[in-house]
């Protein structure tokens, strides 16, 4: 099943989409926040924000630490289940799905503290991640007669984990039990086990911390290159040149709210945003 | 770090190779051992051999236990210290199921009569559907809890088959029940005494070994042993390929992602509580099979509830430990190990011992044996000690498992790996390394190019998760 | 009713009627079930008269003194397991501990120069001694009965310190399931160290005269013995005693703090180390005189009395809460009262079953116990 490559052409001509946007294809928002809400005893992390994420952009969200944004990503990838307000996958109301549930359908997320599986190798890591994996379905994995077709599956995932191996540069680990991973080599692994998934919406939450700079170039090229193929990117990133530069759009998070939102070159010149930005700093 | 070279000969391969020798190499050591200080002590060649018979038979029960264990805790995360109510509940279904069902006038429960086949099968469905019980609400919970959970419901799983409640329960016509305290006995004709045991084939057999090693009396009961033993070698077998299967594939690489963090499996896509809920009753039904065979053979085709102590549960994990946690190898060793030395080993030695040299009595009191170090005499003391090795042997394993803790938590092979994948994880050779940045869509035909820039939406309607 | 009351103190049905029904399905059956049970109960001792209040007050008393030594073990239970982040599985040893440590001490005082005092430190192992013929009893040998009290507390707290230095202190990073495991290592071989040095045997501790007093229920009388009486007067003066020690004393409070968040704990300058020497030391203490008085109260000691205790005094920690002290008490109290009034309904051997179910069922309802939100309070 995975071993079709459909290309982003082919995959707007399927019509099984709900769909209420004028364009009658798919979504041109496949993400979608409305008046979000999480409270946390006495705290509210997050206090109404909304905001939409257009399809095939590079979206940044910032905002002062505290601005409630792992927050609201926990809230849209159903780590958390918003006291109020609904998260929108492709116009679906989705709003406290289990992880695993939005994840299937495309909408996955990093970890700002990357979380690697770290007494399982790279390669194990890796070949984890693709979707319908007839193996993980027990008796197809332990019946000789069902066996043959696992394995197959698996010669076909491990060529395409090798590959995105290659890509980020990880292929010298591939036999390394991730734990023994450098931190900027953990964030790698795990952006390429998201990829591997086969996501429309990715959530990355400070996908660059600790990458070396010649690999952060390409990778923010490889990012561009895929939002271009119909990807759809929402960067939480402390870095704001890399904001600046790489980003169609910026969400401004304070104090659980969405205080701005625009281009980059707008956003930098929002008094509120420095105001903000200047607040936390004392 | 280590940069792996494709070049050597097939690891997987060489691994498969080498497991099966640490297993068969360790048990040929350990069971050397034995008949080394057998003959050393002078023990009657019949001693020794029905003692590696008995000792083979309680390692392969032990081995099942284990590696159902480590399915749960080695390669789930699942902190199960219930081991005991499962084997329970296996046992008491085997032998309910299989005794003959109870004459109109009998004043004891009988069983269904059934064939010894579904009683195993029943043993195996209904430790499943205990776990599936257990497993339900709790396999949320944090280790901790889970833990004590387990344990709770293996006691209160003793306490039912304690209980005179159920000691005679009529059930459709049918006189059933736990037999309370006294348990139950099966007292009936096996298959294995129909087809084995009293065959003309297994006497002649018999006959033939007493009349070449010319001992007095017969081996025939162990030799019997020793049939029975190899029927749970082969089950031992059978367990281990299941397990092995089940962790070398995309399940069991599901479930170890659970072990390491289940939150990461969950945002990658995996259903972490119907993984977590089949590897539960997996090792459950295999646990509940352990305790019929337990039941059948070690405990001769009965049944008391005084068996079930948690203490046994323990057995298993320190045997588990032993050989190390998440390794099916390492738990057949650990097993093998945990049998040979700490459980049996002590009472072996003592008994070879004890036919070597004459000790002076033993004092009553621990006292009565310190006080020979107030002249200088340490023999009462070892006297004393020695009169005690059965709870000297529980006080040993107690030290080796905090030992191990300390000092070696990864069990004494160290730490294996045994990796979760059909297909051995091993560099793929590539025509065009990296070329995932400069691929357009035209470029994309070559069927297995770097996926990472697929959008699959076939994936996300078509909706054929594995269930 | 007492369970009862607590049950429908676990939910939130009687306040907000049937939303919280179809939200909370298991709350709402253990509500109605628990209600059932209350109401049965009501009836049969008021109006069928099938329960008498004297059986009731009876059984209640029974429960009352099981609970509260199992309380008192569970208090320290509860210290190191919040305070240290591990359910130490060796705790019902060191409960087994104090009670021949404490109780020896007391046959020697009590039966000086009656015997030879090595059998008198051994608790009577290897014969010759027996409780009964020393007479011991509060009023018979207050100083005896006394000093082993204070001496189970002492002892305990050393092997408690003991083992924390020599096996636990290398490990406190190493997380909670390890050290859990590792406790099960330290539970075996101190079983077997005590049977290896007390014998395996089962006997009797205590004079077989001890004043009784009868007190008038409504359709007869309840006794109680001076035993109940120590074991009340002490678990109640000992439960005083460490909630004036975390309240007041600079010790408590970053005891609390601890419990509540070691990393914080650490960050703000709290000396970790001697907070857990002073909760081993405290929780030793409690366990050990919990020994001692069950076995005044049990009236026999053998080796597994504590292991036997231990899972009715984790059931107690945890419908508590994890970390309450209180909860403790209360949770052990609560256990006590369902061993012994569960008999009404079903068979005594059941009793035990229905106190671990009655946990299980706290785990999955409200695992943060009865007393959640109020740790170390």
């Amino acid at each position: 099943m995975t071993t079709a490559d459909p290309t982003v052409e082919d995959s707007e001509d399927e019509p099984t989409l709900k769909l209420e946007v004028e364009t009658a294809e798919l979504s041109a928002v496949p993400l979608r926040v409305e008046d979000l809400e999480k409270r946390f005893g006495g705290i509210t992390a997050v206090d109404g924000a909304s905001f939409e994420v257009e399809r095939g952009t590079i979206t940044g969200l910032i905002g002062p630490n505290g601005a409630g944004k792992s927050t609201t990503f926990n809230c849209i990838t159903g780590f958390h289940r918003p006291d109020a307000g609904s998260v929108y996958f492709d116009d679906e109301d989705v709003t406290g799905r289990a992880p695993h549930e939005l994840a299937r359908a495309g909408l996955v997320r990093t970890f700002q503290i990357a979380r690697e599986l770290g007494e399982m190798t790279v390669m194990e890591n890796m070949m984890l991640a693709p979707k319908n994996q007839s193996g993980e379905t027990l008796w197809r994995s332990v019946l000789p007669g069902t066996r043959d077709g696992v394995r197959d599956q698996e010669t076909v995932n491990l060529e395409r984990t090798w590959r995105t191996l290659e890509f980020f540069e990880l292929d010298h680990l591939w036999n390394e039990q991730a734990g023994n991973l450098s931190g900027g080599q953990r964030k790698l692994l795990e952006m390429a086990r998201v990829l591997m998934t086969d996501p429309k919406v990715v959530l990355l939450d400070e996908p660059l911390a600790g990458v070396n700079p010649s690999l952060e170039a390409r990778l923010l090229e490889h990012l561009h290159e895929l939002a271009d193929r119909g990807y759809t990117f929402l960067l939480v990133e402390h870095d704001m040149d890399v904001i600046m530069e790489h980003c169609e759009h910026v969400i401004v998070m304070h104090q659980g709210k969405v205080l701005a939102e625009g281009e980059p070159a707008a956003i930098r010149d929002n008094e509120e945003v420095i105001d903000a930005y200047l607040g936390e700093d004392v | 770090m280590s940069s792996g070279e494709p070049a050597e000969a097939d690891p997987l391969d060489r691994l498969r190779d080498s497991d099966v020798t640490l297993i068969v190499g360790g048990l040929a050591a350990l069971y050397l051992a034995y008949v080394l200080v057998g003959i050393v002590a002078g023990l009657s060649p019949r001693g020794i051999f029905a003692t590696i018979t008995q000792l083979t038979l309680l390692i392969t029960i032990y081995a099942m236990l284990t590696l159902a264990l480590n399915l749960h805790w080695g390669y789930t995360g699942l902190f199960n210290i219930g081991i005991v109510g499962f084997m329970a509940v296996g046992g008491y279904t085997f032998l309910m199921v299989t005794m003959p069902v109870a004459e109109p006038a009998a004043r004891s429960a009988g069983g269904l009569g059934l064939p010894f086949v579904v009683g195993l099968v029943g043993a195996v469905v209904a430790a499943a559907l205990l776990g599936f019980v257990v497993g339900l609400p709790s396999l949320r919970l944090r280790a901790d809890y889970l833990a004590i959970t387990t344990i709770a419901m293996s006691e209160i799983v003793r306490y039912f088959y304690q209980s005179n409640a159920f000691q005679e329960v009529e059930l459709g016509g049918i006189l059933l029940g736990t037999g309370g305290g006294s348990g139950l006995v099966g007292g009936y004709t096996t298959p294995f005494d129909t087809y084995v045991y009293d065959a003309g084939w297994f006497e002649g057999v018999v006959e033939f070994v007493d009349t070449t090693f010319q001992i007095s009396g017969t081996l025939g009961p162990n030799i019997e042993t020793l049939f029975d033993a190899l029927v749970l070698v082969v089950v031992v077998v059978g367990f281990y390929w299941l397990l092995k299967r089940t962790g070398e594939s995309p399940f069991g690489r599901v479930l170890k992602a659970i072990r390491e963090d289940e939150d990461v499996a969950g945002a990658l896509g995996k259903d972490t509580g119907r993984f977590k809920m089949k590897s539960f009753m997996l090792g459950c039904a295999l646990m509940g099979l352990a305790g019929a065979l337990y039941v059948f053979f070690q405990l001769g085709n009965t049944v008391n509830p005084t068996v079930f102590r948690p203490r046994l549960t323990f057995f298993v994990w320190v045997a588990l430990i032993l050989g190390g946690a998440g390794s099916n190898t390492g738990s057949v060793l650990g097993a093998a190990l945990f049998v040979g030395v700490l459980f049996r080993g002590p009472l072996y030695l003592k008994n070879a011992i004890e036919n070597l040299v004459e000790f002076p009595d033993a004092p009553d009191t621990v006292a009565g044996g310190l006080s020979g170090f107030l002249s200088l005499d340490p023999v009462p003391f070892i006297a004393f000690l020695f009169d005690n090795m059965g709870s000297l042997r529980i006080i040993l394993l107690g030290v080796v498992l905090i030992v191990l803790m300390k000092r070696r938590p990864q069990g004494l092979l160290g730490h294996r790996t045994e990796t979760a994948a059909a297909v051995p994880l091993v560099p793929v050779e590539t025509a065009t390394p990296s070329s995932v940045a400069g691929s357009d869509g035209a470029e994309a035909t070559d069927g297995g190019r770097v996926d990472t820039g697929q959008v699959d939406n076939e994936g996300v309607d078509g909706g054929g998760e594995g269930s | 009713m007492v369970i009862t009351s607590v049950l429908a103190r676990g939910q939130t049905v009687a306040r907000s009627g049937l939303s919280t029904a179809v939200e909370k399905p298991l709350e709402t059956v253990l509500a109605v079930v628990g209600l059932l049970i209350a109401g049965d109960f009501v009836v049969a001792l008021l109006v069928t008269g099938g329960l008498g209040f004297a059986e009731v007050g009876q059984l209640a008393k029974n429960g009352l003194m099981r609970g509260l030594v199992i309380g008192l073990a569970g208090v320290g239970l509860s210290m190191t397991y919040s305070i240290l982040n591990f359910a130490n599985f060796s705790h019902g040893d060191y409960i087994t501990f104090g009670a021949f440590a404490g109780w020896g001490v007391t046959y020697l005082v009590a039966g000086f120069g009656e015997a030879d005092w090595t059998n008198l430190l051994l608790v009577g192992a290897g014969g010759g001694v027996y409780g009964a013929q020393l007479g011991i009893s509060i009023t018979g040998t207050p100083l005896a009965v006394v000093v082993g009290l204070v001496l189970a507390g002492a002892t305990t707290a050393g092997l408690a310190l003991l083992v924390d230095r020599g096996i636990y202190k290398s490990m406190r990073d190493a997380g909670g399931i390890p050290l859990l495991i590792t406790s099960v290592g330290v539970a075996f071989a101190l079983r077997y160290v005590i049977a290896l040095s007390y014998n395996q045997s089962v006997r009797g501790t205590t004079s077989t005269d001890i004043p009784t007093y009868q007190l008038p229920a409504i359709d007869g009388t309840i006794g109680v013995n001076a035993h109940d009486l120590v074991v009340l007067a002490s678990a109640v003066a000992l439960m005083l005693g460490v909630h004036f020690l975390l309240q007041r004393t600079k010790l408590g409070k970053a005891m609390r703090a601890m419990a509540d968040n070691e990393d914080l704990a650490l960050v703000t300058g709290i000396p970790t180390e001697r907070v857990v020497t002073w909760t081993w030391v405290v929780g030793g203490a409690l366990t050990g005189v919990s020994g001692f008085l069950l076995v005044l109260w049990r009236e026999t000691i053998n080796f597994r009395i504590g292991w036997v205790l231990l899972l009715l005094v984790f059931s107690a920690v945890i419908l508590g809460g994890i970390g309450s002290i209180y909860g403790a008490i209360f949770g052990g109290v609560i256990i006590g009262l369902t061993l012994e009034l569960s008999q009404i309904w079903i068979p005594t051997d059941f009793a035990r079953a229905s106190a671990f179910a009655l946990m299980i069922v706290i785990l999955l309802v409200r695992p943060k116990g009865l007393f959640a939100g109020r740790s170390t309070a």
